[in-house]
């Protein structure tokens, strides 16, 4: 086990799959000499060239689709995305190309691209630099996609979604990227847990907390805090957004009774309401309460002084629990 | 030296075979096709009749029912065979989906053409055994597939290139745009081959371009030609430089091959609401057909039998695209389920696994067995 930081994590498993295959390349601005806007890159493009790590003009649907003609000629493109608020211009791409050439052309071409995008807030930043687009991904059929939520996962399932021959997004917390954690650098991914199940990151008996991405360690800090009040929360790392596991899920709903969902995108539309509706169908009987949603609001990201009150954080999580649990809470009295 | 339009020359458009089938001389550009001999030149105008005869009934079988819709590519000929038939096996084509007559000159089979347009399937071929990629709807995206295409050549070492086809509307597209910036920024070996056609639906050439197409080209740092696209040999010998270009390390090229679409968008487009009749009139003088066939008769190569088997051939090809096109069985049920992912996919398995049981309770056992019997 080592000790390091959620990007050097990144950085670990980017520069394991550069090393295991020789047809990975990496694409993105500023990913060479400078090694990122968040360095997770860093020191790559010296060690592997500049045809392996590439530097490309600053133009997010040319990246893209410049990656899905190296892949159509056989490479598996790793891009970065800067910031979640810059990938529209590459939607296009995405959508139209990336998550629909396999089904086009009936199995013929595959497209192993991995799209990894910083996202979601809590660093203070300007407009376009805080956002949680996955929905608009775990929609579109064609792509997988997965949510990090600690440096063990991220040096793992980096390496899982490149040897993955779907294409893949990889939402990684930027707010976590200089979090630390133990990391065993010497798991094979293949024999890991696969990137497409999720994780009971902290278990418990009441209540069932599903979250991912940068409000998995928020969420295991409020069951922390509510075992003080005998509330046993089990925490749900979903790691896969699409597919979601729901197995997992499911279990879980069976045994607490009770559902409550959190992420930083808005409400309407949302991984919550997904995963609501879903588990609602499948486990009605088994739950004594609504599901109930704890996310951003249906707003643009706010100004930075304002994300804390936009942003779920520990004390609202709980307020959703006690919604859950029938307990008093800031909706008591409150039809619907 | 090749003449190029560095920003500020005008030379014109490049013409071997004038309207009238005149053989004209070119300096620069004759070298390229000194090897088209008389019967390289019957090859040539075979092909355009039968890329034709394919159009008419293709436009024939959606009139009757038998495609959802067709794209024609009348008046176009010349652009796409003396293009496409100078790119060589090894090269890849990424095209948008208006090229199939290059798609012919690439053997591409006659089921695998009209699949996609009677509904049949996403798309009729696999790209990897005719080097011709899945055409594109999304106008212009394709540009950028082949300069990551190209991109790939370079790091592999090989003397091989990437073409890409495109119209004049597509030039406005950000894609196109930024396919040319990534081509140059990286001198990869890619061609950029755009049908000038004149019109994008109802639009106007003049709408998408207040200069020369082939102007814009030079800005980027990418030699651009200007070729009369309804000149075979001007479009040969043009593409030909470009792709030896290409091939040598010299970088990407633009060329703009001037030609009309004489023919609707498709077959659900009406031109009488936005074109002038007596345009059609004046290009149809410059029919690229018409001129290959006047340059034969000139030789003394146009004899009624070589007329009768070159029309022999067309009618046969067309009797198969037919045939092939009628006799096409409809895709399984569960067919709607294949080939989303490459690998298990749980919600889509939950939901095949639904609507088969809901196929079965309709008690139509054909559907349920097919939906039941297939495998991802």
């Amino acid at each position: 086990m080592t000790t390091m930081t959620f990007g050097a994590a990144i950085n670990a498993g980017l520069r394991k799959s550069l090393e295991n295959d020789p047809k990975v390349v990496l694409m993105g601005e500023d990913i060479g000499t400078l090694g990122g806007v968040f360095r997770i890159t860093d020191g790559l493009q010296k060690d592997f060239g500049k045809h392996r790590v590439i530097d490309t003009p600053l133009a997010e649907s040319g990246i893209m689709g410049t990656a899905v003609g190296l892949a159509y000629r056989g490479y598996r493109p790793v891009v970065e995305i800067q910031f979640d608020g810059f990938i529209y211009p590459a939607f296009d791409q995405i959508v139209c190309q990336v998550a629909k050439m396999h089904y086009r052309t009936r199995g013929a071409v595959t497209l192993p691209i991995t799209i990894r995008v910083p996202f979601g807030g809590g660093i203070g930043s300007p407009e376009h630099h805080s956002e949680s687009p996955e929905a608009y991904f775990t929609h579109t059929s064609g792509l997988r996609v997965v949510s990090v939520s600690n440096p063990q996962d991220a040096y793992t399932m980096v390496q899982q979604a490149i040897s993955c021959n779907d294409p893949v997004l990889f939402f990684e917390p930027k707010r976590r990227y200089h979090d630390k954690g133990e990391v065993d650098l010497g798991i094979d991914p293949a024999s890991a847990p696969d990137m497409g199940s999720a994780a009971v990151a902290t278990p418990g008996t009441d209540v069932t907390l599903v979250t991912y991405g940068p409000l998995v360690k928020t969420a295991r800090d409020a069951a922390l805090a509510a075992a003080d009040d005998g509330i046993s929360i089990e925490v749900i790392d979903l790691r896969s957004l699409s597919p979601v596991d729901y197995s997992t899920v499911e279990a879980s709903v069976r045994k607490t009774g009770r559902l409550v969902i959190t992420h930083e995108a808005g409400q309407s539309g949302g991984v919550g309401a997904e995963v609501a509706a879903s588990i609602t169908e499948r486990c009605f009987h088994y739950l004594e309460s609504a599901p109930v949603r704890v996310t951003g609001f249906d707003i643009p990201y706010p100004y930075s002084k304002l994300e804390m009150h936009h942003l779920p954080d520990l004390d609202r999580i709980l307020d959703g629990v006690d919604r859950a649990l029938n307990r008093p809470n800031s909706l008591s009295g409150l039809e619907g | 030296m090749i003449t190029e339009h560095k920003g500020a020359r005008h030379p014109g458009l490049v013409q071997l075979i004038t309207p009238d089938g005149e053989r004209v001389s070119h300096p620069e550009y004759d070298p390229w096709v000194q090897d088209v001999g008389d019967d390289q030149l019957v090859g040539l105008y075979t092909d355009m009749v039968i890329v034709r005869r394919i159009d008419t009934e293709a436009t024939a079988l959606q009139r009757q029912g038998e495609l959802a819709l067709w794209p024609p590519l009348l008046g176009q000929e010349a652009a796409q065979v003396g293009s496409a038939r100078v790119v060589r096996t090894e090269d890849f084509i990424f095209s948008s989906y208006r090229e199939n007559g290059v798609a012919w000159c690439r053997g591409v089979e006659l089921p695998d053409i009209i699949r996609m347009w009677r509904g049949n399937a996403a798309s009729g071929w696999d790209p990897y055994t005719v080097n011709m990629a899945a055409p594109q709807i999304i106008i212009g995206a394709q540009t950028l597939h082949a300069t990551g295409y190209a991109m790939g050549i370079q790091f592999d070492g090989a003397d091989t290139a990437a073409i890409t086809y495109f119209g004049d509307g597509a030039t406005s597209q950000g894609d196109v745009n930024e396919a040319l910036v990534f081509a140059a920024s990286f001198q990869v070996p890619v061609v950029f081959f755009c049908q000038n056609n004149h019109w994008a639906i109802s639009e106007p050439v003049a709408l998408q371009a207040h200069t020369r197409i082939a102007d814009r080209a030079p800005g980027f740092g990418i030699p651009s030609m200007q070729v009369d696209g309804n000149d075979v040999l001007a479009v040969m010998a043009a593409t030909r430089i470009a792709m030896d270009r290409a091939r040598r390390g010299g970088g990407p090229t633009f060329i703009e091959a001037v030609t009309y679409r004489m023919g609707p968008h498709t077959t659900a487009d009406d031109p009488t609401r936005y074109r002038d009749p007596n345009e059609l009139e004046d290009w149809a003088a410059k029919d690229p057909l018409k001129r290959v066939k006047a340059l034969l008769e000139r030789k003394g190569l146009l004899t009624d039998q070589l007329l009768d088997e070159v029309e022999g051939k067309a009618n046969d090809v067309a009797r198969q695209l037919r045939k092939a096109c009628v006799e096409m069985p409809d895709p399984a049920p569960s067919d709607v389920f294949r080939h989303v992912y490459s690998t298990p996919n749980t919600w889509l398995d939950r939901q095949e696994e639904h609507y088969s049981r809901y196929l079965a309770s309709l008690g139509d056992p054909a559907a349920a067995n097919q939906a039941e019997g297939a495998t991802r």
